[in-house]
């Protein structure tokens, strides 16, 4: 039975994994030039100083691009097709994710489309989906 | 490098399509041989190897080479560009005197495969891999919509360019979809990745290639029409397609190429051929763009048109390319092939009077990019 893919955090993405056990989506902010990153890395890639901040992000995004996948990774043989997008977070960065409460259809999904965050579990770990705002209720 | 101090004196592919009596290893040693014969050399006269993947390392010890250079440099599809500028430099140097570049792949066959991957804890497998990605059907074109939105490009358009490739590769035994076909057949073909159908997603094939490397003194007294190097760059971007600066620039290929073109010393208008690299058929979209031969959003149209095709104005992918004619995962060394091929009037849909070809060539989709300008001239 194929498995679907679940991250191995490193010590430096750690706290990202661990905020997404809290239901929360925690960026990187520089201390010392003030960007905001994603992926968490050792230092800040604008300025190179290693003084980051873990913030809280708002949860709140816009669909940037995306696929609609018709052959599927394996684990994902009962979901195709799938969307696999590119949100960008209201804070600036962007990421990879899965759109859940929306059809895979693209009358459904014009880009820009305001996103807020939700959380599903995998395998013991926390993954980051995203759904048109207003969706949740 | 002094443009024109370095040249392409043998060059060959191995058959194509599926291989599984060849391993990757065994297609890199017989297209090796088949570059040497078309040279005139033999193993003797090489002192340097270069691979990707594969270690040059062993595939001079399955070739009974004792090297004094390699170079195993690994960027995926542009590795093998990359190989014939280092080859180039390492030659003017007087490192090595004749480099053979070799390209091995069983992608369809998997006989003899080298691993590949990536694992859980790394960054790729931390923040893409878990979101159901599939190889470069999904991450490749992730993209396009974007730049679809923002250029107003149209699904026609994506459509036309393995369309009109395909009237290059029409009836060409070795091209993998040698028959024409029209934009209304891509949009009927089966839906992979949203935008992206069948036929806007390359061939998947085995199959190899080789390149012999040495000095433009020493080529002169070889049997084939030198084909020299005048000009190279590289150049790099986000190895994750969701950190991409910009989705809809092929930045990377606007740095290679101006790189290459400054060594060379050429304009754009100097360009007789093009070779594209085009694993999906949003590629050469983002490259004519990026190489400065269209404005903003008019790739499409432009080979729409025609202009890119049989008796347009700049001939591309005059083999089908990825799209028609083979592709084993890494395509570059296979436009290189053509490239040549053209130079030497040897290509099966020839174009009249090529003296300048450029191959642009991409490697992890968009991560590298690398450009080579080769000519029958020395300078």
């Amino acid at each position: 039975m194929p498995v679907k893919d679940t991250p191995i955090p490193t010590p430096v993405t750690q706290p990202y994994w661990d905020a997404l056990d809290r239901h929360e989506l925690m960026i990187q902010r520089c201390a010392h030039c003030s960007a905001a990153n994603f992926y968490p890395r050792l230092a800040c890639p604008s300025c190179g100083s290693r003084r980051i901040d873990w913030v809280r992000a708002s949860g709140r995004a816009s669909l940037h691009s995306y696929v609609i996948n018709h052959v599927p990774a394996p684990g994902f043989e009962d979901e195709a097709p799938y969307v696999i997008a590119i949100v960008q977070l209201e804070e600036g960065p962007r990421m990879m994710t899965n759109l859940r409460k929306v059809a895979a259809e693209p009358e459904a999904l014009p880009l820009d489309l305001p996103l807020e965050v939700t959380f599903e579990a995998r395998n013991g770990r926390t993954l980051p989906m995203f759904q048109p705002v207003g969706s949740a209720a | 490098m002094k443009p024109g101090s370095v040249a392409v004196v043998g060059a060959a592919e191995t058959e194509l399509g599926a291989l599984p009596h060849m391993s990757e290893g065994d297609l890199h040693i017989d297209a090796a041989l088949r570059a040497l014969d078309d040279a005139g050399l033999t193993l003797g006269d090489v002192d340097g190897v270069t691979s990707a993947v594969h270690s040059p390392v062993d595939i001079a010890h399955q070739l009974g080479i004792r090297p004094n250079w390699f170079d195993g440099t690994s960027v995926g599809g542009c590795s093998f560009l990359v190989h014939v500028a280092h080859a180039a430099e390492a030659i003017a140097a007087g490192h090595a005197q004749t480099v053979l570049v070799l390209h091995g792949e069983s992608r369809r066959s998997a006989v003899g495969r080298a691993p590949r991957g990536h694992t859980a804890d790394s960054i790729f497998g931390q923040f893409e891999a878990p979101f159901g990605v599939y190889g470069p059907p999904t991450l490749f074109t992730l993209p396009f919509l974007r730049y679809m939105h923002e250029t107003g490009t149209t699904a026609e358009h994506l459509a036309a360019v393995p369309a009109r490739q395909s009237e290059w590769a029409h009836g060409n035994p070795r091209a993998s979809r040698n028959s024409r076909f029209t934009v209304q057949d891509v949009l009927d073909s089966r839906m992979i990745a949203y935008p992206f159908h069948k036929l806007e997603c390359c061939v998947v094939t085995d199959g190899g290639g080789a390149l012999v490397v040495t000095s433009a003194e020493r080529a002169r007294d070889l049997r084939q029409q030198p084909v020299y190097l005048l000009g190279s760059g590289q150049a790099a971007d986000s190895p994750l397609v969701s950190q991409m600066p910009d989705l809809t620039r092929a930045e990377a290929f606007e740095r290679s190429s101006r790189a290459a073109f400054r060594e060379a010393g050429i304009d754009r208008d100097d360009i007789d051929h093009l070779m594209l690299y085009d694993a999906f058929a949003h590629v050469p979209i983002y490259g004519l763009e990026a190489l400065g031969f269209v404005g903003r959003g008019e790739a499409g149209a432009f080979i729409a048109e025609g202009n890119t095709s049989p008796g347009g104005s700049l001939p591309t992918n005059t083999n089908g390319g990825g799209l028609c004619y083979t592709h084993t995962g890494m395509y570059g060394m296979f436009a290189i092939q053509e490239s040549v091929r053209q130079l030497r009037k040897q290509a099966y849909a020839q174009v009249s009077d090529v003296e300048v070809s450029v191959v642009q060539g991409v490697g992890h989709f968009f991560t590298e990019a690398a450009t080579l300008v080769l000519s029958t001239r020395a300078a």
